[in-house]
């Protein structure tokens, strides 16, 4: 097995779970309802927490403990897509990412629970079970404002033909592609792609939301490889903030 | 050299240290300890988290580490371990009936949970016991509760989530 094949996908999806996880964790206290408050925090605690038992896969590869690889790199050295740094902006764009993402998320767990890679295998069981909450949660509300009132359905379909370029970034294929392949650590970008793109449509048929030609998109790259869009770094800043001040610090 | 300790004795040390959120609720009953072994002198534990993310984790791995310290244990470790994956079926008979005098309803078995949402819609009232109730929820004040309202006796109450 290649070892740095085996990292650069650990990489990725833990960089994908702490990123997005904190933008989730960016609604507590800002959530338009209570329990929406409430979902996204703990959707927040979810990810931010299964990102770390991943950089602690990581961790016993050789690289640094998992506080070390969250807080002190910077934005070139993040291998999240970009869907997944954009701002929450309104809630419309907030539910549609959760939805674009989430649902990719737990197939690519789905996928991973088949790794020869037995620590993910092991650890994808568990994040699987999890996630179907988030994705529960995420059709629910597509499908309920996907079909409710003018304004509703008007804002969710602006944000996501605005998403939907980011949403196939999160499909980047590894420089390691074959090899990841090869060794069944992961079946790839592609086929996880194919079945995202087949639940997508299932949910969205649901609605009076539609879906732009798949052909005539033009995805929106670069986050695996660590060119991102400026909205990363700001992020970062605030996230270590406390670390970069006091890296023994408990809070 | 027979062991110091039996398996049977550690686990009953461990029925002294209950979940923080729920503390009448112990590890062992709530299935989050999932393996013991003693090997001389040394006892090595292996726990799994009931959420990934779970923040109680380090916690309750310090008091299982306390217990086993004040029984005279010297040398003790603790591994956290994805090798049997925690489910809400894990939850011993006792520890559900815990949870229920806690005020918790105890989660429905999570086998066939999401191609059976009624599991979620209509958990049972730990106060009267009925079904006429309503999912608020699917998430709580915690990540292994969700929040649910009773239409009978006109309260809100939680439920441990089927995982």
């Amino acid at each position: 097995m290649n070892e740095n094949a085996l990292k650069e996908l650990l990489y990725k999806i833990a960089d994908d779970q702490l990123i997005l996880g904190h933008r989730n964790s960016e609604w507590t206290g800002m959530g338009p309802l209570l329990e929406e408050d409430i979902a996204f925090s703990s959707m927040a605690q979810d990810k931010i927490g299964q990102s770390y038992a991943i950089y602690t896969i990581l961790h016993s590869l050789g690289e640094q403990d998992p506080d070390t690889i969250a807080f002190t790199r910077n934005a070139n050295q993040f291998h999240n897509s970009i869907l997944t740094e954009l701002p929450n902006g309104e809630y419309d764009f907030s539910l549609i990412r959760h939805f674009l993402y989430d649902t990719a998320e737990i197939i690519r767990f789905e996928m991973l629970t088949h790794s020869s890679y037995t620590p993910l295998a092991e650890l994808a069981i568990k994040i699987r079970a999890e996630l179907k909450y988030h994705t529960l949660h995420a059709n629910t509300w597509i499908k309920q404002l996907g079909s409710a009132t003018e304004e509703s359905i008007e804002r969710l379909q602006k944000s996501l033909d605005y998403a939907m370029p980011y949403a196939l970034g999160i499909f980047e294929e590894s420089p390691y592609e074959a090899e990841i392949i090869k060794s069944g650590i992961f079946a790839g970008e592609k086929a996880l792609y194919e079945t995202w793109k087949q639940n997508i449509e299932a949910v969205i048929d649901q609605t009076r939301l539609h879906l732009a030609d798949w052909s005539l998109l033009k995805p929106v790259l670069g986050g695996r490889l660590g060119n991102h869009s400026d909205h990363l770094q700001p992020l970062l800043d605030e996230m270590s903030e406390v670390f970069r001040i006091d890296p023994s610090a408990e809070w | 050299m027979a062991n110091p300790y039996s398996i049977d004795q550690i686990y009953s040390w461990l029925e002294e240290v209950k979940d923080p959120e729920i503390p009448v609720l112990s590890l062992v009953d709530l299935g989050v300890i999932t393996r013991v072994e003693v090997t001389g002198e040394e006892v090595k534990i292996e726990m799994t988290p009931t959420f990934v993310g779970c923040p109680a984790m380090d916690l309750m791995k310090q008091e299982v580490l306390d217990v086993l310290n004040n029984n005279g244990v010297k040398k003790a470790e603790v591994i956290i371990s994805f090798k049997e994956p925690w489910n809400s079926d894990k939850i011993s008979e006792k520890g559900r009936q815990a949870l229920k005098q806690f005020g918790l309803a105890p989660p429905p078995s999570g086998k066939n949970l999401f191609t059976d949402l009624d599991v979620l819609e209509h958990a049972q009232c730990p106060r009267c016991n009925g079904n006429h109730t309503e999912l608020r929820s699917p998430f709580g004040p915690t990540l292994c509760r969700s929040i649910h309202y009773c239409l009978d006796c006109r309260e809100a109450f939680e439920q441990f989530k089927p995982l």
